[in-house]
């Protein structure tokens, strides 16, 4: 298989799965942001979205603070933002066409469909009733997206190389939150319970969809450091760091059996597994939760690396 | 230029013509308004599937749609067998004559082509001179346009030698009238053109360089998303399943041509190559061209790879070059040209020049080097003014023109505005050559001139499609 066709096929998936990732910060965040001052403290919560969503730096060159309406526009619809939804499915269609023969009918009609309905929302909600409609719109278009290449696509390196494409953005999107949020999870006994935080744990758990699954693995009220155990190394939950680690250590053995040869990619995801596989989260908590996840990225990053040396160019 | 002749009506609507016997039957039969639906839905299909082209130079309009008529152009069996003759003469004197122009060259020592009508010609490429190719075929593809003026007289318009587009139209065309009218089609029999890719295929696997001992390694090679055939390009590779390759994704090592894959390099043996000789290798051509592959042309040097078409080929797509085809087929392989050319004042030479001078308001002026109908003059819808600018570019640069009288091209029955009526049409079929000899699946682009009374059948210009019938018996 062509390089450059793997290369777009991970990258189309990694821009769908981004796109979700936006839609689900910027809604977790408007609920956050509706709630009576008393219960979520006084911190800038669209700030914080934008910290998570890993633009901070771009976009406080447009502007000073950050608003509703500043980031909503900004991470939904801006051409200035490189990762703007608008973007992410634009880039993403652009290497769907580029690959098309590559993808299933199916798939090309969910990105291509998609990406002709983005011109029906024009520049951007005029409302917060239009701007869920356009969150909720996005996650159905990337699950459809995702669901066709589930159910369509030949089990071979085309499909392997999506599927990667989609876990090496979560594991990504994952991090990104606990490295921006880190802060709210440590086990700090003041501060257990306490309202403030109640509803940050809970939006928290909202943009990586698992405040239903928090309540079924424990069968309890939310607790910080559960929260960061769903998140890091629960591999039942399908965003936690641990989850993404199993899949793309599966699908790059897939890879490596179907061309009868391992590389650096593999040995070096497994690495990253085998770590996340023999922590706790109280050697975590005790080494510093910041620094783990510090260091995560960082290992994460050197995979996204060595699989484009290997593979994609 | 007189009425035009109406392949349902004839001539002054006598009466209807056999082979549009059902579908005339069946227009009266079926309301309008199910037409119009029709084609609103076949809208709709192409839309969605993604069949667009780039028009150049249009800001907002990268990706447009090329209309579609729903009501099928339709030839008659014999119609059909007497083209497809001609046409196989045609490309096989094609083929001989790129072959002596960059070897042997009789054609100019006969003295039936002027020295530097060839030497002087942008498309004439050196870097061929004493190349050999697999079988001695140069074009593998040939887009030959067509144009009809009666019910027995065929005109060749143009050769396309070069890297002919449109053929994904001929097919998905007939998948969308098969979807749209399974009724009208189960009244006819027509033969099928879904075979193409296969032939072309197995066209393209037997002009593999003679080395080649494996089952040759085939790819289609594009510019990019970027260029307004790029659909074509991947809907073509899908259906050969070949690999649609950009030049980023070749590379050229000890004369020898890979592509880089997720495994490590992989030998390409043959590339059907939709990008022009100017821009394939930038070490020796175009050095700005970032669509090519550098090197290539060492490999091609070597016998190492196949192009197709080979480089050099777009020689024969020069309009005053296709003025000589009659004396050209007839100096390769000594019979009479079955296929008529156009009669064509070469503007070069000093008569023609006077008469097209005195006659521009009836004629219609091309640029000899020119293609998709830029460029050209057609007389008799000119301004004043506009023949008047023509004629200042032609007296400065006659070499650079041919004429030719302003032909009534055929008229088909076609969907419009105010129901159905008749608008001029002509025919690209596509000519594939290997080495087993020529190919040609019955039927090709019929394009059609969308406008009242409009000669332009070119999709840039606001020309449609029609899928063409070629009927069995």
């Amino acid at each position: 298989m062509l390089s450059r066709t793997a290369d777009n096929l991970y990258w189309l998936s990694r821009y769908v799965e981004r796109a979700e990732y936006l839609a689900r910060i910027l809604d977790a965040t408007q609920r956050l942001s509706a709630l009576p001052l008393a219960y979520v403290g006084t911190g800038n919560e669209w700030e914080s979205a934008v910290l998570t969503a890993g633009c901070a730096s771009s976009f406080f060159k447009h502007y000073e603070t950050a608003t509703e309406e500043n980031v909503t526009d900004y991470l939904a619809f801006s051409t200035a933002n490189p990762s703007s939804i608008r973007n992410c499915f634009e880039m993403a269609r652009g290497n769907a066409r580029a690959v098309r023969t590559a993808l299933t009918g199916e798939m090309w009609d969910a990105i291509n469909g998609t990406w002709l309905e983005l011109k029906r929302f024009g520049n951007g909600p005029s409302s917060r009733e239009e701007t869920s409609r356009f969150l909720r719109w996005v996650q159905e278009s990337s699950l459809r997206f995702d669901g066709s290449a589930y159910r369509t696509m030949l089990r071979n390196d085309a499909y392997w190389f999506s599927r990667l494409g989609v876990y090496m953005e979560r594991a990504d999107n994952t991090a990104r939150i606990l490295d921006v949020k880190y802060h709210l999870l440590l086990p700090d006994n003041e501060r257990v319970g306490g309202p403030l935080d109640y509803f940050q744990w809970a939006a928290i758990l909202r943009s990586v969809s698992a405040l239903t699954s928090y309540h079924w693995v424990y069968r309890e009220s939310l607790k910080p450091w559960l929260v960061a155990d769903l998140l890091i190394l629960k591999e039942e939950m399908p965003r936690s760091l641990a989850s993404c680690y199993e899949a793309i250590v599966r699908n790059l053995d897939a890879i490596a059996t179907y061309y009868g040869r391992q590389g650096p990619a593999q040995r070096q995801a497994r690495g990253v597994r085998t770590r996340l596989q023999n922590s706790k989260m109280d050697g975590i908590f005790q080494r510093g939760l910041h620094e783990f996840i510090g260091e995560f990225i960082t290992e994460n990053n050197r995979l996204g690396l060595a699989i484009t040396e290997q593979f994609l160019q | 230029m007189g009425v035009a002749f109406d392949e349902m009506k004839g001539h002054d609507g006598e009466a209807i013509r056999p082979a549009y016997g059902e579908l005339d039957r069946w227009l009266k039969e079926v309301p309008p308004d199910v037409l119009d639906y029709r084609r609103r839905e076949a809208e709709l299909i192409f839309r969605r599937i993604g069949i667009t082209f780039a028009v150049y130079g249009e800001a907002d309009a990268t990706e447009r749609l090329i209309p579609f008529d729903v009501i099928p152009r339709i030839m008659s069996a014999d119609e059909w067998r007497r083209l497809e003759k001609g046409l196989t003469q045609r490309v096989n004197a094609l083929n001989m004559f790129i072959k002596d122009v960059y070897g042997a060259r009789d054609i100019l020592r006969a003295g039936i082509l002027p020295e530097d009508m060839v030497f002087r010609n942008p498309a004439f490429r050196p870097e061929m001179n004493g190349q050999t190719v697999p079988h001695d075929i140069y074009v593998h593809i040939a887009g030959i346009d067509i144009i009809r003026v009666d019910a027995d007289t065929f005109y060749v318009l143009e050769d396309n030698a070069r890297t002919p587009s449109g053929v994904s139209y001929m097919l998905e065309n007939r998948e969308i009238m098969m979807r749209l009218f399974p009724e009208l089609f189960s009244r006819h029999r027509i033969a099928p053109v879904e075979n193409y890719p296969d032939e072309l295929l197995a066209s393209l696997k037997s002009v593999a360089p003679l080395s080649t001992s494996k089952e040759p390694n085939v790819v289609l090679l594009t510019p990019g998303v970027y260029n307004s055939a790029y659909y074509e390009h991947s809907f073509l590779a899908d259906k050969l399943g070949v690999e649609l390759v950009e030049g980023r994704d070749l590379f050229v090592k000890d004369e020898v041509v890979y592509m880089r894959t997720t495994q490590g390099p992989q030998r390409v043996d043959v590339i059907y190559r939709r990008v022009d000789d100017d821009f394939i290798d930038p070490l020796a051509f175009r050095p700005d061209s970032i669509l090519g592959v550098p090197g290539l042309m060492s490999a091609y040097g070597a016998g190492n790879v196949t192009l197709a078409n080979a480089v050099g080929t777009g020689i024969a797509d020069d309009k005053a070059i296709y003025s000589f085809m009659p004396d050209i087929v007839k100096f390769y392989l000594d019979e009479e040209p079955l296929l008529k050319n156009v009669p064509t004042w070469r503007c070069r030479e000093p008569e023609h020049l006077s008469y097209v001078l005195d006659h521009l308001p009836e004629l219609v002026v091309k640029e000899v080097h020119g293609s998709g109908g830029y460029g050209m003059l057609i007389g008799p819808s000119a301004s004043k003014v506009a023949i008047e600018q023509f004629r200042a570019k032609l007296k400065s640069a006659p070499a650079n023109f041919i004429a030719q009288p302003t032909l009534a091209l055929s008229t088909s029955p076609t969907c419009v505005e105010a129901g159905v009526a008749p608008r001029h049409v002509d025919l690209r079929p596509f000519v594939l050559t290997g080495k087993k000899g020529v190919r040609i699946v019955p039927g090709g682009l019929t394009r059609v001139a969308l406008k009242e009374g409009s000669l332009v059948v070119n999709s840039s210009q606001g020309g449609g499609t029609k899928d063409t019938w070629v009927l069995d018996k």
